[in-house]
């Protein structure tokens, strides 16, 4: 999950790292009312959504006054912002956020993430922070340093300065910097982060150091031990569809084609989506049916795929596991359509364990399904069901 | 032979009580692998599938001596169970457990290092040698004993290289799934030396996806090895994105590296013969083993 950047400021700010004193609005008015609570001359108004590259797509205005400030939030507040990172359809903005602004001389770049390959937390560091930060990174890699922390003896202080020497820094801000590290990787750790990115930790003309933006992303499986997250959740935005997938244990990713793909199974999921483009198809989802869903879990699924209005044909396949039989997956089919009769074509590849129980099932419950015999046979009925399907919105 | 497991690999599950484990431990005792006991806390010293369960594996290990744990505890508690094993110095750990928190799997790793075990997953499926011992939740059926070693990220897409392999009548030496998370246990290069070795074993099928770079360090290592025997390679997600959870947690990458497009060009140019599409596992490998 992503937190929003004034998520995330809050959060590290409740660690010692120092951020800018900021409020969040979601009205154009609360947005101007903020400069006054905040105090000052000048004020930074950010649209809070998921993604980089806010600044040039117009999502980050510098204002000097109440009016300016509401009038920035008015444009961004209810549009779509489009960024590098977004896609063509942009991210719907919700809520901005109203930064007393800094005048920084320096701006380093401070990432903390897991390193898949060694397994260990590790932290990215560079003294030519900023948003040109890709490019900086793919022309000069020497000047990214990376400290890796051994679990077993956590972040040492030595290595801390090692890497604010690294970066140039010395005296009170070699010290603020270390300061600055150890709070990030206590927050890492005891939030089950998987990122916290801060770009630009800025030096500012008083030097003092500074966090101006913060990406921060959690790690879901870690929910279990944070019921807090259920509100930084359920401020995240998140597609109606994806809430309701949660809700029944799918693995569930909205996308822009028209054919609803359900499959058991993650790999093979994508492995699907690759054989439908091949066949000139595009898949209006990724779907994914845990090994341990029960018949109303794949019901729930199916009448997502029934209720989306682009979906043209339904593709489920199954590989029925030692955990999940193929049977469980016609029950759930043939309940969601009792419950939702449609006239979507759905086609369905059953194979592993109970495939014949499957089979028989769907034919015995009277749902029409076009069965396929493999993985491509199964691609092309669908690619050709979405072609001649009435129905749909016109979606490719 | 085969890799990893074989007729004698001795066998625990630590969560044997539990429904899922009891119903998977007896499909294995049924498949012929030696299972030897459970660890459950607060259970000890109780029988459950006429199997002795102990409070712990340091307890099972000095009645039993085990060559293998099967991990099949919820996902709270399965970085201790895994910790535990590894403690106790059991030589192989296969964790089936899904949605493991990933620092959690940081302290395991750690545990790892300079111990005496290999680590499977977790969110693995598990190991299998066909028709000598199966640990894990794969289906049997579609498995037959033979020539392919297959190893993957994905259960279900491991369960079609292998059905597509018994089909071209190739059959399998021993398939491996090491897990879709962002940190685990053996990884491609641990199981394809292995693989190497075995003299079962005639070509390798390795199905990666996107996220990571253990496809791009699989292939760094068959450039250096230039292995004799055929490696297929499938990786999937040519058409998803990598800045989203699909499905499995080692898909998504931080800062959206880990395309299959980058993954197909590493595998080969190390020499892997690329299959086109998840419906062609098999029939690659037959041809690269001179077949039709």
């Amino acid at each position: 999950m992503n937190l929003h950047e004034y998520q995330a400021k809050e959060l590290l700010q409740n660690y010692g790292v120092p951020v800018p004193s900021g409020r969040v609005a979601a009205t154009a008015q609360e947005a101007g009312g903020a400069t006054d609570t905040l105090g000052g001359v000048a004020w930074v108004v950010k649209a809070q959504v998921h993604a980089g590259g806010r600044g040039r797509a117009g999502g980050i205005k510098i204002v000097k006054s109440a009016d300016a400030a509401r009038g920035a939030a008015e444009k961004m507040l209810g549009g779509r912002l489009v960024t590098a990172q977004t896609g063509a359809e942009g991210k719907v903005v919700n809520r901005v956020y109203v930064e007393k602004a800094c005048d920084i001389t320096k701006e380093i770049y401070l990432a903390a993430m897991v390193d898949r390959s060694i397994g260990r937390v590790a932290f990215l560091a560079s003294a030519e922070g900023g948003e040109n930060i890709e490019e900086a990174a793919a022309k000069s890699p020497d000047k990214i340093f990376k400290l890796i922390i051994d679990p077993a003896t956590g972040l040492e202080d030595a290595d801390a300065g090692k890497l604010a020497q690294d970066l140039g820094l010395s005296g009170m801000q070699a010290d603020a910097f270390a300061r600055a590290l150890a709070s990030v990787y206590k927050a890492f750790l005891e939030n089950d982060a998987s990122l916290i990115e801060i770009n630009p930790l800025a030096v500012t003309h008083e030097g003092e150091l500074v966090a101006l933006d913060v990406k921060m992303i959690v790690d879901d499986n870690a929910l279990y031990r944070h019921p807090d997250w259920q509100k930084l959740w359920d401020e995240a935005e998140v597609d109606v569809d994806e809430i309701e997938a949660r809700k029944f244990e799918l693995n569930y990713v909205p996308m822009d084609g028209n054919i609803g793909v359900m499959v058991t199974g993650a790999g093979l999921a994508l492995g699907i989506l690759d054989m439908l483009k091949d066949r000139g198809g595009e898949a209006a989802d990724f779907m994914d049916v845990r090994p341990v869903a029960t018949r109303d879990q794949v019901a729930a699924g199916i009448r997502m795929l029934l209720g989306n209005s682009h979906v043209k044909a339904i593709l489920v396949v199954t590989m029925g596991g030692g955990v999940l039989r193929c049977d469980t997956i016609a029950e759930g089919i043939a309940l969601a359509c009792k419950q939702a009769p449609g006239h979507v074509p759905i086609i369905v590849r059953a194979a592993g364990t109970a495939k014949e129980m499957a089979e028989l099932a769907l034919r015995n419950q009277g749902v029409d399904v076009i069965f396929a015999d493999d993985l491509a046979d199964a691609a092309d009925k669908a690619v050709a069901a979405a072609k001649t399907s009435a129905r749909g919105k016109g979606r490719k | 032979m085969g890799i990893l497991v074989d007729a004698d690999t001795k066998v625990i599950c630590q969560g044997l009580t539990g429904a899922t484990a009891t119903r998977l431990t007896e499909r294995a005792i049924a498949y012929g692998t030696r299972m030897v006991g459970g660890v459950v806390p607060g259970k000890g010293g109780r029988s459950h599938l006429h199997l002795p369960v102990f409070e712990t594996v340091a307890e099972a290990v000095i009645a039993t001596r085990p060559d293998a744990s099967a991990v099949f505890v919820p996902p709270d508690k399965a970085a201790s169970a895994m910790i535990e094993a590894i403690e106790a110095e059991i030589p192989l750990v296969i964790c089936v457990t899904e949605r493991v928190p990933v620092l959690d799997m940081v302290r395991v790793k750690r545990a790892l290092e300079g111990s005496k075990t290999r680590l499977i997953g977790p969110n693995s499926q598990g190991v299998i040698t066909p028709d000598v011992c199966k640990i894990g939740v794969m289906p049997e059926r579609p498995h037959t004993k033979g020539r392919v070693g297959i190893v993957s990220r994905s259960a279900t897409l491991n369960y079609e290289a292998v059905d597509q392999t018994t089909n071209v009548h190739l059959g399998q030496s021993t398939s491996v799934g090491i897990g879709g998370d962002a940190v685990y246990g053996m990884n491609f290069i641990d199981c394809l030396k292995l693989f190497f070795d075995d003299p079962a074993t005639e070509g390798i099928i390795l199905i990666g996806e996107i996220g990571g770079t253990a496809e791009e360090e699989a292939a760094e290592y068959l450039k250096q090895v230039k292995p004799k025997k055929p490696i297929v390679a499938y990786v999937a997600g040519l058409n998803a994105p990598t800045d989203r959870r699909m499905g499995h947690a080692g898909t998504v990458d931080v800062f959206g590296e880990g395309s299959a497009a980058a993954k197909i060009e590493a595998l080969e140019a190390a020499g892997a013969i690329i299959a086109p599409s998840a419906a062609d596992m098999g029939k690659t490998m037959r041809r690269a083993l001179g077949g039709r």
